[in-house]
């Protein structure tokens, strides 16, 4: 190995560069919620008196009580509802391979690479003209279908790398296709399917657009949707601004912290095979 | 596409039935099972985008009588300049929000294949990462902050004594599109060193290990091994940080809500102000078409230059 010790250094440094360009601006929020609320302190600096109790203030004004609600509610609608449908669709297309397959497929894909912004104005008037506006599933719905080209894809890629055998053998005892799914495949695919469901939870958390559009009680919204109706209010007071983001920013970075390794491979391996 | 006979599951079961009854009968049962996909994905993105192309033809207001107006919105979008310099300021953030984090990822995943393959490059790359995971209204307000004439940059900038070029950076006419930018460069940089370090972990150590043996410099490994090697991936990164510029909204929505004056409107934005404050349906859905196009006409030539590879 022939690597010198100047390139060693510089390396490292640029390393080191980047890293705390990352990091700096979660340190300059963190030290100025710390600050009196109505201040405007200077970008890193640690007060004289840390007020945690910003925190508190921030917790009740935005009303996070009720934002943890509804933002996990969604969630909990979203996400099952996505994983199920999306595995069955994925099974079909990369297990069973149904005549038509490949056009399905295509007809997903192209989902990938269109803008939200694409379709969020039909979207709102449909839900307008069906009475779906400002509703619990408002949100929801959009979302599910929202999912389906990278859900889709990514269990089809899971299914496909199946080896024959295990359904050849499942065939052989008279299994039908559902008992192929249910039985075999569906306990064989949970680790693809946990990833995506992370990956999707933390999707639904800092969706922004839709819940803006799709919901005006910024209380029923997702927790980023809300936290730009909170922007609106708390411009102004920068600490109380900053502690309420931090809110916001902890149960995605938790989330991340623990599940790191499905993240990673869920996002990038089906941003590879896309 | 036709039935693949070599398929495990059509063998086994044709030994009891007639082929043919069960190759339909289970191509049925197939299809119901794509079928709660299919229809929620028709239902709320494929419908609705048909329907954005329809409305881009009418001038409407979203509840009284749609009126028929051909392209004449699309007309109006060239002939605005601040529609059509939302465009502008859209490919100018895809620099910022696509070739800096890509071209620069590539640096930092091949510094860490030659000088931190252990723990620190780990670290590193999930620390880079980090900005990824938080809701990019989040990003928004942290650099909104960041931005401010007492934030963070100006603090910086003073100490280095730079403090004859502090500003408002959001706020001011020449600057405030590229500070986007870089908020852009901090969320995605991580996203592309981690699948391009991905990629480079997949490459023949072998490739690498004689070159070292040859006393390559840096420059040249990354230049003749890395690069080319990474095609596929520098291809997906393109593609997914090229989307993410053309359709921000987010970050602009909250940051700097597409001023000062336009300065920092893009698309994504002049769309949701066109469709829900001034209730101009027809245009908003003209200005969103001509920005699914863009999408396409510079995705597909990254899309191509992929396939070659394989």
């Amino acid at each position: 190995m022939k690597i010198s010790r100047s390139e060693l250094f510089a390396g490292r440094m640029l390393l080191l560069v980047l890293m705390t360009f990352t990091i700096l601006p979660f340190i300059s929020i963190f030290m100025t919620a710390l600050h009196p609320s109505g201040t405007v302190p200077g970008g890193l600096e640690w007060p004289e008196h840390p007020q945690w109790g910003n925190f508190v203030d921030a917790f009740k004004v935005a009303n996070m009580t009720t934002l943890l609600i509804s933002s996990t509610r969604i969630v909990l609608t979203v996400v099952p509802a996505a994983l199920i449908i999306s595995t069955m669709a994925g099974f079909a297309i990369g297990l069973l391979r149904i005549p038509g397959s490949g056009v399905l497929l295509t007809l997903f894909v192209f989902g990938l690479t269109l803008p939200f912004q694409g379709i969020i104005i039909p979207i709102y008037i449909l839900e307008r003209a069906v009475g779906l506006y400002n509703t619990k599933l408002a949100i929801a719905l959009p979302l599910i279908a929202l999912y389906m080209p990278f859900a889709v894809f990514w269990m089809r890629a899971h299914f496909v790398n199946m080896p024959a055998e295990v359904s050849e053998a499942a065939r052989v005892d008279g299994a039908t296709t559902w008992d192929l799914f249910r039985r075999i495949h569906l306990p064989l695919a949970q680790a693809p399917i946990a990833s995506l469901g992370i990956l999707m939870s933390i999707w639904t958390w800092n969706q922004f657009l839709l819940a803006l559009v799709l919901v005006e009680d910024p209380s029923q919204r997702t927790m980023a949707g809300a936290l730009g109706a909170f922007q609106g209010h708390y411009a102004t007071d920068v600490p109380l601004l900053c502690a309420g983001t931090i809110l916001i920013l902890v149960p995605t970075l938790i989330v991340f912290v623990l599940f790191q390794r499905q993240i990673l491979t869920a996002l990038l391996q089906g941003a590879v095979k896309g | 596409m036709t039935v693949d006979n070599n398929h495990p599951a059509a063998l086994s079961v044709s030994k009891r039935t007639p082929a043919s009854n069960w190759v339909r009968r289970e191509t049925f049962i197939g299809w119901l099972f794509v079928l709660p996909a299919l229809l929620m994905y028709a239902g709320f993105v494929l419908v609705p985008f048909l329907l954005t192309i329809v409305y881009s033809f009418h001038r409407w207001n979203g509840v009284g009588p749609m009126k028929w107006v051909g392209l004449k919105n699309y007309i109006t979008v060239f002939q605005v300049p601040d529609l059509l310099g939302t465009i502008f300021n859209a490919f100018w953030l895809v620099v910022w929000f696509s070739f800096i984090p890509v071209g620069l990822g590539l640096v930092v995943a091949s510094v860490i294949n030659r000088v931190a393959t252990g723990r620190f490059g780990e670290v590193a790359r999930t620390v880079l990462f980090l900005p990824q995971v938080i809701a990019l209204v989040a990003a928004g307000i942290i650099w909104g902050w960041l931005f401010s004439l007492s934030g963070l940059i100006n603090q910086l900038l003073k100490i280095i004594g730079l403090g004859s070029i502090t500003r408002a950076w959001l706020g001011d006419f020449d600057w405030a599109l590229s500070a986007v930018g870089i908020i852009g460069v901090w969320v995605l940089l991580g996203f592309c060193t981690v699948l391009l370090s991905t990629g480079i972990s997949k490459v023949d150590p072998a490739l690498y290990e004689s070159a070292r043996i040859d006393g390559s410099s840096w420059f040249t490994e990354f230049t003749a091994i890395t690069v080319p090697l990474l095609r596929h991936e520098i291809g997906v990164c393109l593609t997914v940080t090229v989307i993410a510029a053309l359709a921000t909204f987010d970050i602009v929505y909250v940051a700097t809500a597409g001023g000062p004056g336009n300065a920092t409107s893009v698309p994504g934005l002049q769309i949701y102000i066109l469709a829900f404050s001034q209730r101009n349906i027809g245009l908003a859905s003209a200005l969103a078409v001509m920005l699914m196009i863009l999408v396409v006409l510079i995705i597909l030539p990254i899309q191509r230059l992929n396939q070659e590879v394989k």
